[in-house]
């Protein structure tokens, strides 16, 4: 019993120190000035433009990885062909990939010396230090999130149900609609929550691609790092707390999903371990 | 598994019949996905490093700067993971054998740093430790000053690589059979021995994919780094620094370079995780 006391105490007193301090600080930090200067922090035109910018790009990230999963997992999982592990490894491959070099990307592809650079000028279409650069950026680091949930899921599940309803003489959209998405419902659900937490806290590869005009280009994680640099330390964490109640919510609702659907993420989970 | 191997009459050909439809769109839009958003973008970065040529590539990456901010990269990473293995296996460990108040949440709080976006997490950290916040005015007496140093690095890489060794390592400790150390306390064995003997040995596999994982995260990070490191070239500068230096000097070359540096870095890495999961699966699955 007492090595399991020390070991439980030692394991809360590092994650206590480690993850929970870090987050009770930005709250600290935050309203170090009183609720009052939290407020006008938070209500900051600018802030509110930075907000909007940080919708816009979810709202268009989010639902292309939606879409992307779905029809990755589709063929990958329903189907067994020659180079499908390779393609797993392809669409994982963002996940090791620095989000500095997502930001390169772009500006190597669009930027003033880029490969479409020039035709873009004379065109006057501006991609780098504009939305579309940022949510390229963005799309790149999110693209495996939504897949890679919804993959081995649908694995795990198998095609039997799908098989006997081609076999009553349903049709292809009507066994999606019918049968392949209720089935990986909960999948989606939670690659699009994991997804849309990394496309609005985004940090590394919109910075690359940003303008970084507050008010602007600033995402709401750009915003924290204007503020901060300019020593505006109580509005900085005063974005930074919106953003830490984004992942306050993330966690909440991922947690709630993991317990309802905890028989079926066991399998999964220890089938990949496996 | 057993099913594949059972209609596996038709190995030679490119796809196992099926009578499930929309093979074929669902892949075609998934291949030009893939081509446009990640694998065309890689695929311009090489060819601008190639026209670099070999000699400009070397000119580059053996600068003094790229090399000092390399090994910094490299040590300060491999110190994260390698700490954050033991502590991973700890928490990994705790979670998933015992049972106590507060677990539940506890569970939750290890994923915190995936969903926590890393800007918040820089300047969190960086208030923390800096010698005059929470932390940092304890350890200053002490003569330890962990923000803008080397150890702010490693401190930030721990935060944000934590659960990618325990949410690698619970499951493997979950599926430990119990009888198997049951077996070995009733014939005399030490907690110590059946830990180091038994469970461990079971465990290693998927400890050491979880190294690499969270090095490899370690590597790529930028956010939650920049704000506690000093950023002082070959001191306390990261590799993903120095890209982003480059490009603000218009060195779109150097910048290139160093890119496809990290890239050939960060598939070593993918292939050492391939081969160590294949292992865990072998051990594991039997």
């Amino acid at each position: 019993m007492g090595v399991r006391n020390l070991l439980i105490g030692t394991a809360l007193a590092f994650m206590a120190l480690f993850l929970l301090l870090p987050l009770v600080i930005v709250f600290a930090q935050a309203l170090s000035a009183g609720f009052g200067a939290y407020l006008t922090a938070i209500t900051d035109p600018n802030v509110g433009d930075a907000i909007w910018l940080t919708l816009i790009i979810a709202v268009i990230v989010v639902p292309a990885n939606l879409v992307f999963g779905v029809c990755a997992s589709w063929c990958i999982a329903r189907f067994k062909f020659a180079g499908r592990d390779l393609l797993i490894t392809l669409i994982d491959l963002p996940f090791s990939i620095s989000p500095v070099i997502a930001g390169l990307l772009e500006v190597l592809l669009f930027g003033l010396n880029g490969l479409f650079g020039a035709w873009l000028s004379a065109h006057n279409i501006q991609i780098i230090f504009a939305l579309p650069g940022m949510v390229l950026a963005t799309l790149f680091v999110t693209f495996p999130f939504v897949a890679r949930e919804v993959i081995p899921l649908a694995q795990e599940q198998g095609n039997d149900e799908e098989e006997a309803a081609v076999t009553l003489g349903a049709s292809g959209l009507q066994i999606f609609w019918r049968v392949s998405l209720p089935k990986i419902r909960w999948g989606l659900f939670y690659g699009v929550l994991l997804c849309n937490a990394r496309a609005m806290g985004e940090f590394g590869a919109v910075s690359v691609v940003s303008g970084k005009v507050f008010g602007e280009t600033d995402t709401l994680s750009l915003a924290v790092e204007s503020l901060y640099e300019s020593y505006e330390i109580q509005a900085a964490f005063a974005c930074a707390s919106l953003l830490a109640m984004l992942a306050l919510v993330t966690l909440v609702l991922k947690a709630a999903l993991e317990w309802w659907h905890r028989d079926e993420i066991h399998a999964v989970r220890h089938k990949k371990a496996a | 598994m057993s099913a594949s191997v059972a209609r596996a009459g038709r190995r030679f050909t490119w796809r196992q019949p099926s009578i499930l439809p929309g093979f074929a769109p669902s892949l075609t839009l998934t291949l030009v996905w893939l081509v446009f958003i990640v694998l065309a973008p890689l695929g311009v970065m090489l060819w601008f490093t190639a026209g670099l040529g070999w000699r400009g590539f070397f000119e580059v990456i053996t600068r003094q700067r790229v090399l000092g901010d390399l090994r910094v990269s490299l040590t300060t990473a491999f110190l994260a993971s390698f700490v954050n293995a033991g502590f991973g296996l700890l928490v990994a460990w705790v979670l998933a054998r015992y049972e106590f108040p507060g677990r539940r949440l506890a569970d939750a709080l290890v994923d915190l740093p995936f969903a926590l976006p890393t800007a918040v997490a820089g300047i969190a950290l960086s208030t923390l430790y800096a010698p005059d916040g929470w932390i940092g005015s304890l350890l200053a007496p002490l003569g330890i000053q962990i923000a803008f140093q080397p150890a702010g690095i490693v401190v930030a890489m721990m935060f944000i690589s934590l659960p990618f060794i325990v949410r690698t390592v619970q499951p493997v400790i979950e599926d430990l059979e119990v009888e198997t150390e049951e077996a070995a306390r009733l014939m005399g064995a030490s907690a110590l021995q059946i830990f180091m003997r038994i469970s461990l040995p079971a465990i290693l596999p998927s400890l050491l994919t979880g190294f690499a994982l969270a090095f490899a995260r370690c590597l790529g990070e930028y956010g939650s780094i920049i704000f506690i490191a000093g950023n002082k070239p070959m001191i306390s500068e990261i590799v993903p620094l120095l890209i982003v230096a480059q490009l603000d000097q218009f060195d779109y070359q150097g910048a290139t370079a160093i890119g496809t540096l990290m890239l050939a870095v960060s598939f070593v890495l993918l292939l050492t995780i391939n081969l160590l999961q294949a292992w865990v699966r072998r051990r594991h699955g039997g």
